[in-house]
């Protein structure tokens, strides 16, 4: 184990190179899957007649797939059906449905738990369906989605780390070339990512507590 | 668009990697459960050092990737000296990741018995470990089946990490009829297929079984 030799200026700024892209994949995929796992969600809650059984059987399958199956499928498989996409953004597409697909889970039963008086007293009083979910079900139900979204949010800062399989200058992608140079400084150097990954969801999770409490 | 000659054709690969999905998964899903019960009892064991142990194990496992758990049996060990291949270094990996998630469970269902009852039995003169069995546990394991069986639906999807260090699983052979075929979305599908003939009846069950509990008071 050699710590001087691998924590050089030039293997450290490499490596928080990688961890901004990581960073920055997390930060899109969790902006797509939030937007998309919603509408899911909603769709699926308000049970819309033909849609919401298809958006299911599709929610299923996806949540009962491995996600590097979906990263390998949109890198490798989509472009075979006319459809591509550069690697990175491969791994967005990936991300996002594979997230989206428990999101969507995470606020359908959020809005579930929702008291069903409180639609039928939202109906009954004159507000549409829709003017019901927006400004009764949704506020409260949301509330109570805090905490399992942002842990769902720490899964996916994680899973960044399986787009390594199709070669994105990710954290892992640059610390695997930095560990094949030297067998000595591949401890270290694990360390090190792994410190960095902890930071991280440790700071998330403590911060999904706090709301936790608060909710 | 799907060509059913690239299952027939490589019928054998497919069979072993569902073979060494099914096998790793099994491993993982018995060493995971042993050591997140001892995690567990590490956790809510009435010493200060024994709880502090607990929750560094969770909070660590929890908090890194998965690749990252297996890495370090698959690269770290051999710059140590100790060689594994991948198949046994990703089962290890899954063992160790997933028990942190399965002693949180545990310790949150334990938590969730209100503590009037753990002192009710202590005090009417039930020792720790017979307040533990007779009073706490018995309702403890009702809140804690739909989680555990949730993280092992996550257990065998999460096998698939072995493709990535050559563990030889479904998602390993998958690749090298990918690498043959040139057939990606065939390949490809057929190990989804694969895949959900073990995820389908294991999330069934999950759900039906939560519902049955949440029933049963």
């Amino acid at each position: 184990m050699d710590f001087q030799s691998a924590y050089t200026p030039d293997h450290l700024s490499f490596l928080f190179q990688g961890f901004g892209l990581t960073l920055w994949l997390a930060f899109l995929a969790i902006i797509f899957s939030f937007l998309l796992g919603c509408v899911l969600g909603i769709v699926r809650y308000a049970k819309v007649p033909v849609v919401s059984p298809i958006l299911t059987i599709f929610v299923e399958t996806v949540r009962n797939l491995p996600l590097l199956l979906l990263i390998l499928f949109a890198r490798f498989g989509l472009p075979e059906l006319g459809i591509s996409f550069t690697p990175f953004w491969a791994a967005i597409v990936a991300l996002t449905v594979f997230e989206a697909a428990l999101i969507s889970e995470i606020v359908r039963s959020g809005l579930n738990s929702v008291d069903k008086g409180l639609l039928e007293a939202g109906r009954s009083s004159g507000l549409t369906y829709v003017q019901t979910l927006k400004h009764i079900v949704l506020p409260i139900g949301l509330r109570r989605m805090v905490p399992p979204m942002v842990s769902q949010f720490i899964s996916l800062l994680k899973d960044t780390s399986l787009v390594v399989i199709i070669s994105i200058a990710e954290l892992m992608h640059n610390a695997n070339i930095v560990m094949g140079q030297d067998p000595d400084i591949v401890f270290p150097i694990l360390i090190l990512v792994a410190a960095l990954y902890f930071a991280i969801n440790y700071t998330l999770s403590v911060l999904a507590r706090r709301l936790e409490v608060r909710v | 668009m799907i060509d059913l000659s690239v299952l027939t054709d490589n019928w054998s690969s497919y069979l072993e990697g569902f073979r060494n999905t099914i096998i790793a998964s099994l491993l993982a899903l018995i060493g995971s459960f042993i050591l997140g019960v001892i995690v567990a009892v590490f956790r809510i064991a009435p010493s200060k050092v024994l709880n502090t142990l607990g929750a560094v194990y969770v909070e660590f496992f929890r908090n890194i990737p998965l690749l990252l758990v297996v890495y370090l049996f698959f690269l770290g060990l051999p710059a140590l000296g100790l060689t594994l291949n991948g198949f046994i270094s990703g089962t290890l990996g899954l063992m160790i990741y997933t028990s942190s998630y399965i002693a949180e469970a545990i310790r949150a269902g334990i938590r969730s018995v209100p503590s009037g009852q753990t002192e009710a039995a202590r005090s009417s003169g039930l020792t720790y470990n017979q307040t533990m069995r007779y009073v706490v546990l018995p309702q403890a394991i009702k809140i804690v089946i739909p989680p555990i069986s949730n993280q092992f639906l996550n257990l065998v999807k999460n096998s698939s990490i072995l493709g990535v260090v050559a563990g030889l699983d479904l998602m390993y052979f998958g690749d090298i009829v990918n690498a043959d075929t040139y057939d990606a979305v065939s390949s490809y599908v057929f190990v989804a297929l694969f895949y959900l003939l073990l995820t389908f009846p294991l999330s069934f069950a999950s759900r039906s079984l939560e519902r049955r509990l949440a029933h049963s008071g």
